[in-house]
């Protein structure tokens, strides 16, 4: 028969010699191989006190940026809820009044922004589809929760901090 | 009154010593589970358990807790009675086989008082390990039958079969052990090896009989119940085998008899094949320190022996995959009993005509 792939090898089904047969030199040659792992590195990151650095692709929690002024980017133009793949992105446009500039950074703001995480697949198309640099995905790890109503994330708990009243928190 | 004097003080020193001898056989039984993960855990370039305390060393009294506090569960088509006595009975013979070991040398004391650091100085010293030991299977066997449970029948059919096979072998390399030392009291055994090096010769008996080592060791492997001859347990065939039905304390006692156990034999195998608490040197030692500290680094030489071989068990474990139950049969009766048949026949032969 052709052989499709040249990794194959040939069990070998002779019977075993004296030297096999009285099990002691491969006893020897495995504990030498356990005992030799005494002396090497294990590789374990010890979890809660010691974290791995995440790679950087990789896609976590959702945020909510603001710009520079503290200003919410986001103008509800509903890019990434239509980029969604497990349509779990769900919002509510309203008009911005005047007096609410130092809020909102354009005349059209998102007034209701729901993540539903437990639809949702990180795989981060609202951060690709997003025109105003407003969505995007931490290395934060989804958290778990004791209720479904909770998944739901509000614009609160999405919404980075304002950094210009950062210090005053 | 005649016949009842017996010394009061004779009787408070040995219960002493029992329950010394108890508790550290205990202690160290709860920290043999403890080193066994963590031996695992090297082996497979793991950490192992590092949670409760430093290095996780409290991990065994969590466990122990644990497993008081667990729910009991006796199935009901059970035999309840010889449900109950299968753990016990397991335990009972785990902890009774340490009172011949001597675990030092004697002290004598100011006064001229001798206090031995053996509980029992009987002259049949390894026959009473032997019958323990021997009983020990009813532990497993009661377990497992009364259990109701094929699972759990099946794997005490195997251990009784292979512990019945294995002490053959066992008693056939003991017995040219035997023929050398003439003397059946482990205390003689250990006074035998005195030392390390005496007459142009070594006085452990592991160089006069390294055969007759192997195929006890092999054998104790066997008697144990431990990789690679767990076939009572076979985790991948009978699920956890004669233990399966046990919960809480119960199932607690099985794991813990199985530990002292390794723990009784390591100190067994240490006073038969490596000279007990004799160490090189110990004529020096002894005119250096006094009876006291002399006594002391016995105890931790013997200590530290048996330390040693409980970590070869634990190494032996997590190298080997198990034996099939028929290899573990064709390795008992066709090679082991034959082999130790030879040793005792060499044995016999150079005691004979090289010696007189």
């Amino acid at each position: 028969m052709e052989k499709l792939t040249n990794r194959s090898v040939q069990v070998d089904r002779s019977p075993m010699t004296f030297g096999e047969k009285i099990y002691l030199p491969a006893i020897f040659k495995g504990l030498t191989i356990t005992i030799g792992h005494i002396f090497k590195k294990n590789v374990t990151f010890k979890y809660p006190e010691q974290k791995r650095a995440f790679s950087p692709v990789f896609r976590g929690l959702h945020i909510l940026n603001r710009d520079e002024e503290g200003r919410e980017r986001c103008t509800a133009c509903g890019l990434c809820a239509l980029a969604c793949p497990a349509e779990a992105i769900t919002m509510e446009a309203a008009e911005r009044k005047p007096g609410e500039e130092h809020l909102y950074r354009e005349e059209k703001y998102a007034a209701k922004y729901e993540i539903n995480m437990l639809r949702c697949i990180f795989c981060g198309y609202c951060e690709e589809a997003c025109p105003k640099d407003a969505v995007y995905l931490s290395e934060t790890l989804m958290p778990t929760h004791y209720s479904r109503k909770t998944m739901v994330y509000k614009k609160e708990d999405l919404l980075i901090p304002n950094p210009k009243n950062h210090g005053n928190q | 009154m005649l016949l009842l004097d017996i010394d009061i003080a004779f009787i408070i020193e040995k219960l002493i010593l029992a329950t010394v001898i108890l508790l550290g056989s205990l202690g160290v039984a709860m920290y043999a589970t403890w080193g066994e993960r963590k031996v695992a855990a090297v082996m497979q370039d793991r950490v192992g358990p590092n949670r409760a305390g430093p290095f996780g060393l409290l991990q065994p009294l969590a466990d122990g807790g644990k497993l008081f506090f667990k729910e009991e569960i006796i199935p009901e088509g059970s035999t309840k009675f010889l449900f109950i006595l299968g753990p016990g009975l397991a335990m009972l013979t785990a902890c009774m086989t340490s009172a011949v070991i001597p675990w030092g040398p004697d002290f004598v004391t100011e006064s001229g008082k001798v206090i031995s650091l053996q509980v029992a100085d009987i002259n049949i010293g390894i026959l009473f390990i032997f019958g323990v030991v021997s009983l020990g299977v009813y532990g497993v066997m009661l377990g497992g039958w009364a259990s109701n449970n094929k699972f759990s029948l099946l794997s005490s059919i195997r251990a009784a079969a292979q512990a019945v096979s294995y002490e053959l072998a066992f008693g056939i390399a003991l017995v040219a052990l035997l023929m050398m030392t003439g003397s059946l009291s482990m205390r003689d055994i250990v006074a035998q090896q005195h030392g390390f090096w005496a007459d142009g010769y070594f006085t452990w008996n592991f160089f006069k009989q390294p055969l007759g080592f192997l195929i006890f060791l092999v054998c104790a492997f066997a008697e144990l119940n431990r990789a690679p001859f767990d076939m009572a347990e076979c985790e991948s065939e009978l699920n956890m085998g004669y233990h399966q039905e046990y919960s809480s304390m119960k199932l607690g006692f099985y794991l813990f008899a199985e530990y002292i156990n390794l723990f009784i034999s390591s100190a067994v195998i240490a006073t038969l094949y490596f000279g007990g608490y004799n160490f090189p040197f110990m004529d020096a030692v002894s005119d250096a320190v006094g009876p006291l500290l002399f006594t002391l680094i016995s105890v931790l030489v013997l200590l530290t022996k048996v330390i040693c071989i409980i970590l070869f068990f634990m190494f032996v474990r997590w190298t080997l995959p198990r034996f099939r139950y028929d290899q573990l049969m064709k390795l008992g009766w066709k090679s082991l009993i034959p082999l130790a048949l030879v040793n005792m026949l060499i044995t016999g032969i150079v005691i004979l005509y090289a010696l007189n």
